[in-house]
Parts: structure tokens; sequence; C-alpha cells
């Protein structure tokens, strides 16, 4: 009895006062919040600096410091011109030559020579070229031309270059700063938003003024059509037999596991795959964006065919039942109800496989992807098909691996890009979840 | 519909794809050295003919050769950039493929240099020996062969600062590696009597020279499989480290990089034309005879190479950091008169 009336603290717990156990309990709770909360800020910190470190590293290739001038090329200097070999050296001469005597003519107070403003000047030639046998009829008149300057004025530009850094050699020597001090004061050279990066294919190495991602951009979205024509027609079929049509039996649990086993294949066999199937035994065109989308397919096939199958599972069975029950056949219950509803979640997977294979590199390595090979904008739907190509991951590993150090930056502005496109597949995704999902 | 629209449209074009077979621009592939020269030719060959531009892959020098002795036909590479001449071996298996007839043309010279961090400790002067004794696994130490007991540039060579040996080499991959053994290492191996000392420790003369050209394995010299911009970038993180980088990428890169003396001679065009910069080695292309005339534009691209606007010492090459051949006449004469290998016409 003594004991029983001894006993009380148990039972006096309060409302108002908290007991040491629950004390305990709820500061481990609040200790798992704040781990948690920990990992996310962790998280979003990595994520911060990841993109101001893009940020930072990517914005300068979208300026580019440009010779701003008039420039009026006779029939003489012209025909002159077309019967060299180097053609386009021999336009940039007579820009460098009417550049001088614009210079002299304003008395700058800079000593130079055509050598110096060569070394200034990117590889221009060719946009000269390529415009007056465009327009004949600009012969002898004068042009306003906006013209790249090289790779190091841009670099003084943007601060990369400075006049302590600076080591004199035949790119760039000292002095010359003075003349771009002066030409920038005259008003020829100046800072201009580059659209050559976002429209323009890529150069060589020693022209990173003309360098651009949008011939990329072209091949990546050629592949793109093709994975889209193919995974999401066979990923769909496949997966609408394997979860309403097909027999349970060991071999399907077989074709089960190796769809989830072809999930985790390092992408880069893909690529060894695709040159020894499509390139070197069928004989499909190297580094063409058929052959890129082909392999990118056999590698997003699993990724839909696992989302597809966890669609068709979400829909409730009563649904196909009240099909099946008012007199509708497998198929059409499957094609009226089922695909309907699962369509949103089919088409976000979809999106995603599709972003996964935007960003692939690996395989287009050892399709002939890499190198210099996004040089021109295919004319037509056959040839943006067929002819060579290269993909926006592609082009950024080629540019990183340039002398160059503009070209670097050029990688950092391909991934701002490249990004941007995922980002853009990944908002619709969401928004296409969002707009239709229904839940059970 | 559309999907099935799709999927045909697309088979079509997949069918189309092998008949409509021919290929209009030339197809290059090969060395990642030769590839930055290749590819200012092919930006110029573009802009300054009326033929498409060649697409140049990189790779490396043996998967080029390899995809080039595949056999003959449209879907095979026309031209083979190689920073290494042909081998045997390859010229075997190009010709089990039909691949009989090749054009070797040599495009210039690469000097390979040794550089540091502009801030990092004064490395100014490399011998074969001191490269030798850094990065060998047994080096001479009195007169014996051991284990290499170097930590530091200066246990070996006073002259030389005292600091961490930690060299960034290009990975066996790379044609520069054979470069980098065959004249820095086995020279040095050679000079320090190292190779002496295997022979007569009871090796043969073979095996000498191949055990010449091993490399420390304890972490000191490091192999850099990717390209000279990740050999920078190591080198930026590592106040102490040395990188082998090819002449011209070094020229790009000078606000960053400080080039060593080998031999006391200063890496530049001028010293490595003449002979005098003992790193250097040749640049080739390797062009399919059985493909010119048929590929349009091919022997244009070759002539167009080597032409002296582009290859000679006042050309684009060289000023990106070719060192021009001295011998570019007979080059021309060889490509313009289809000169295979072995002689033939």
């Amino acid at each position: 009895m003594t004991d029983a009336t001894n006993n009380p603290p148990r039972h006096k717990t309060s409302l108002h006062t908290v007991d040491a156990r629950t004390k305990r309990r709820n500061a481990s709770e609040a200790r798992f919040k704040m781990y948690g909360m920990t990992a996310i800020l962790i998280g979003l910190a990595f994520l911060a600096i990841l993109a101001v470190s893009i940020i930072r590293a990517g914005t300068p290739a979208f300026t580019r410091t440009v010779f701003d001038m008039e420039l009026t090329l006779t029939q003489a200097e012209f025909e002159a011109a077309e019967k060299q070999l180097m053609k386009t050296k021999a336009y940039q001469a007579v820009f460098i030559d009417q550049l001088s005597a614009k210079l002299t003519e304003q008395n700058v107070q800079v000593a130079f020579d055509g050598k110096a403003i060569d070394r200034l000047l990117g590889k221009i030639g060719g946009d000269l070229r390529a415009h007056y046998r465009a327009n004949p009829g600009d012969l002898g008149k004068p042009v306003q031309f906006t013209l790249p300057a090289s790779s190091r004025v841009d670099g003084y530009f943007n601060g990369k270059v400075t006049r302590d850094t600076l080591v004199d050699s035949r790119f760039l020597e000292v002095s010359d700063l003075d003349l771009v001090d002066a030409l920038h004061e005259a008003g020829i050279i100046h800072s201009a938003f580059n659209w050559t990066f976002i429209t323009a294919a890529d150069s060589s190495v020693d022209n990173p003024g003309g360098a651009g991602i949008g011939a990329s951009v072209v091949g990546s979205f050629f592949m793109m059509i093709v994975v889209l024509g193919l995974s999401l027609p066979i990923g769909v079929a496949a997966s609408i037999y394997l979860e309403e049509f097909a027999p349970k039996n060991r071999f399907t649990d077989l074709i089960e596991v190796n769809i989830a086993n072809l999930a985790a294949v390092p992408s880069i066999v893909f690529g060894i795959l695709g040159l020894a199937v499509f390139i070197q035994f069928m004989h499909l065109p190297n580094s063409a964006p058929l052959v890129g989308g082909l392999v990118l397919t056999l590698m997003t096939l699993p990724t839909i065919i696992i989302s597809t199958r966890a669609a068709l599972k979400a829909v409730p069975p009563s649904i196909r039942d009240a099909a099946l029950g008012v007199g509708a056949s497998k198929m059409q219950a499957v094609f009226h109800h089922v695909l309907p509803l699962a369509m949103p979640g089919i088409l976000t997977g979809t999106i995603i496989g599709l972003a996964q294979a935007l960003g692939e590199t690996a395989p287009l390595l050892l399709i002939g992807m890499v190198g210099f090979v996004a040089r021109e904008y295919p004319d037509g739907l056959a040839e943006g098909f067929l002819n060579a190509n290269s993909a926006m991951p592609a082009q950024i590993y080629t540019w990183a691996a340039r002398a160059d150090s503009a070209f670097y930056d050029k990688a950092w502005g391909g991934i701002i890009i490249l990004l941007i496109f995922l980002l853009t597949m990944n908002i619709i995704a969401i928004l296409l979840r969002r707009r239709f999902e229904r839940r059970w | 519909m559309t999907f099935k629209l799709t999927a045909s449209a697309l088979a079509i074009a997949a069918v189309s794809a092998t008949s409509a077979a021919a290929r209009d621009n030339v197809q290059v592939a090969g060395s990642s050295t030769v590839l930055p020269y290749a590819s200012i030719v092919a930006e110029a060959f573009g802009e300054n003919t009326d033929f498409p531009t060649p697409v140049v892959e990189s790779g490396g020098s043996s998967a080029g050769l390899k995809r080039f002795c595949e056999g003959v036909g449209e879907n095979t590479i026309d031209v083979a950039n190689a920073s290494r001449k042909i081998k045997d071996k390859e010229i075997k298996a190009c010709a089990e493929n039909g691949v009989t007839d090749i054009i070797e043309v040599r495009i210039g010279y690469d000097g390979i240099v040794f550089a540091s961090q502009q801030n990092g400790p004064a490395y100014t002067a490399f011998t074969p020996s001191d490269m030798f004794n850094a990065l060998a696994p047994k080096v001479v130490v009195d007169g014996a062969l051991v284990d290499n007991p170097y930590t530091q540039w200066s246990e070996f060579n006073a002259d030389l600062p005292a600091a961490d040996i930690m060299a960034f080499i290009p990975g066996t991959k790379h044609g520069t590696r054979e470069v980098f053994e065959e004249k820095v290492i086995a020279a040095g191996c050679e000079a320090t009597g190292a190779m002496q000392a295997m022979i007569d420790g009871g090796m043969s003369h073979d095996d000498a020279e191949d055990a010449c050209l091993a490399v420390r394995t304890d972490g000191r010299a490091v192999d850099i499989d990717g390209d000279y911009t990740e050999t920078l970038a190591r080198i930026e993180a590592n106040p102490n480290g040395i990188g082998v980088f090819g002449l011209a990428f070094f020229e790009n890169n000078q606000d960053k990089l400080k080039v060593a003396t080998m031999d006391g001679v200063m890496p530049s065009t001028e010293s490595i034309a003449t002979g005098e910069y003992p790193v250097s080695r040749p640049l080739f292309f390797y062009v399919k005879k059985a493909h010119i005339g048929v590929v349009p534009g091919l022997k244009e691209y070759a002539s167009f190479f080597v032409a002296d606007e582009l290859a000679g010492p006042e050309g684009p090459l060289a000023a990106y950091g070719l060192v021009s051949d001295p011998e570019l006449a007979k080059i021309q004469a060889v490509v313009s008169d289809e000169v295979t290998m072995g002689g033939g016409m």
C-alpha cells in the first residue's frame, strides 16, 4: 500500500509542464528538422555556387568587341582578291589599309602599323568575302561593317588581359593596347551583344570571334526529333503490351529485369554500339544527327518504358473494369480510357528522358560528333538528319579543350544555353503534370 | 498517327542515307594535336573555295588511323591526321582492308615544352637528365641503380629549386607521350648512365631501352589523359607542378605559364625549325589515294593545306604555333603528283 502511494511522479504529468521524456522526444524531433534544413541549405548553397560561377564564367561569351567601320571595296580590289589562293587574307588586308588611312586622317596620336591592326582584328576576311559575293552591287560603295576584334582585345575589354599580365607575343603586344584605347575613343571599337555566339556555327581555333553555338543547337534539335519520333511510340507500345496484355510469366519477368538493367547501362556503351551497328554495319553517315538520335533513342527507351509503365499502373483498375463491363474490348479499354488518363505521366517521363538525352556527350564522342564538325547550317530536312553536325554538349566539350581561353568562356556560355533548354523542358514537364494529372 | 508519320519518315530518311551516299564533303579524323591546324585549314578551305567545309573529328592518332584503315568507300574517312608516323602494323592493317595507296603528307613540326605556373618556383632550365632523375622509377645514385629516392628537384641538381617534384605528363594514348619518352626520358636515361647500369646488371640492350621509358608510379608523375587544358588546370592548382604542353598551346597561354629551356635552348618556332630545341616531332596527315577524284575537293584540300599561304612561315598555321616545314616545296610536289608511300605514283 505504501508503495502505491509513493509511486505518483509517473502519474502526476501535467499538460502545462512538459516532462523530461517528452522534452527529449521534442528535442530529437527539432534536431531532425534541423538536420533536414541543413541538408537542404547545403544543397541550395551548392546550387547557388554553381549557378553564380556558371553565370559569371559564361557571360563574357555573350558580349564581344567589334570594329565598326565603313569600308569601300572597289571592283579592281575584288577581282585582285579573288585571284589569290587565300582570298580572305586579301580582303582582310584591304580592311587594314582603309583603317590605317582613316587613323592617319583622324590624326591618331599613337604609333601603329598594319601588323598591329592585324593583331587587333579577328578573322574577318571570310565575312567580307561572303558579303561581297552575295551583294556584288555593294562594290565601289561604302558599306558599314561590324566585325569581330581578336580574342585578346576581347579579353582586354572584359578585364582578362591587363597591361600587367600581358606578355608580348605575336598575338598581342603591350603597346597595341594604346592603339586599342585610341580606337575605342574614336568610336571604332566597342563592346556589343554577341549575336554571332547564338546564331553562328563553330569556327576554327584561331577565330573565337566567329564561333557560335547555333549550328549545334540545330544538330541537337534534329537528334531530339529522332529520339522523340522513335522512342515515344516504341516505348509506349512496349509498355502498354507489357502492362496490359502480356501474360505474367518468367519470360516477361526477364524482360522487365532487363529493361531496368538497360536503364542503368553507362551511356558510352550505347556509343560503341552505335558505332558498330549504325555506322560500320548499316553504313549510315558519320557524325550525322540521325545516328546520334538513334543512339540516344536506345539510351532513352528504358527511361520512357519505366515511366510509362508507372503511369499506366497508376490508373485505377476500376476504370478498366468499368470499360470492360460495358462491353469494351481490351484494346478499347486501354486506348479509350487508360491511355488518355496515363498521358500526363507518359509525357512527363518522355520530356525528362529527352532532357537527359539532350545533355549527353559520351556516346557522341564515338560517332564522330566531336571536333570541328558543326560548321554549316543544313539546308532542309534531309540534310538536317544526314549532314555532319555536332550537338550542344559535344560543342561545349570541343570548346573547353581549345588553347585560346576565349573558347573557354564560350564553353561556359554554351552551358548557359544548354541549361536554358533543359530548364524549359523541365518546366514544360512540370506544367503538363500540374495541368493534366489526376489523382484517385 | 503523327507518331507513325514521323517514324516512317525517319525510316525513309535512314534508307535514303545509304543510297544517297554521294558524300560531298571531305572527312578527316585523328590526332587532337593536328586538329587545331586542320580546323584552321578546313575553315579557310570552306571560305576560300566553292567546296563545302571538311569535317574534322578528333579522337587521337591511333583511333584516326584505325578508322582510316577500315577500308575504301563513302562511309570511311578520307584523311587521317597523326602526330606520329604511321606504323608498319597499321600499313599492314590498311592493306588487308584494301587501303593500299596512301599519300603521306608532313605538314610541319610541333614543339613540346615544359612549363609551370607564372608565380611558381623558378623552373627555368632543364636537361633530359633532370627529367629522368625526377621521373624514372630507378635512377643512378653514386654509381648504383636504386629506387628513385628524390622528392625535390634540388636533390640531384643544385641549380634547380628546392620544390617538390610534381610532373603532369601526357597519358599513353597521346602521341605526345611517345615523343616525351623518346626525346627526353630515354635521352636522360643514357646521359645519366642508368641505361649502362641496366645493361651491366644483366639486361639485354633492347630490354634496357624499354625499361628506360618507365615512369615512377608513386604519384609524382601524373598521366594526363585529357587535353592540354586539363594539364593547365592541374598546373594552376599546383604551384610546384611542371606540365608538358605543345608549343602552340603554351604560346596561347603565356600570361599563365612560364616555359623552361631544354639543354639551354629556349623553345620557339625558330629554335625548333633549326633543330636546336631537342623535343619536337613532325605532324602528318595521310590521304587515301583511292578517294581522290571520288570525294570532291579531297586533292584540293590536301594541296590547300600545304600551300605556302597556309603552311608557310607567314601563314595562319605558323601564326597559331606550327613550325613550318623547311622542305615544304617537296611536300607540295608529293601532293600534286599524288606520290604514295613506298614511292608509287
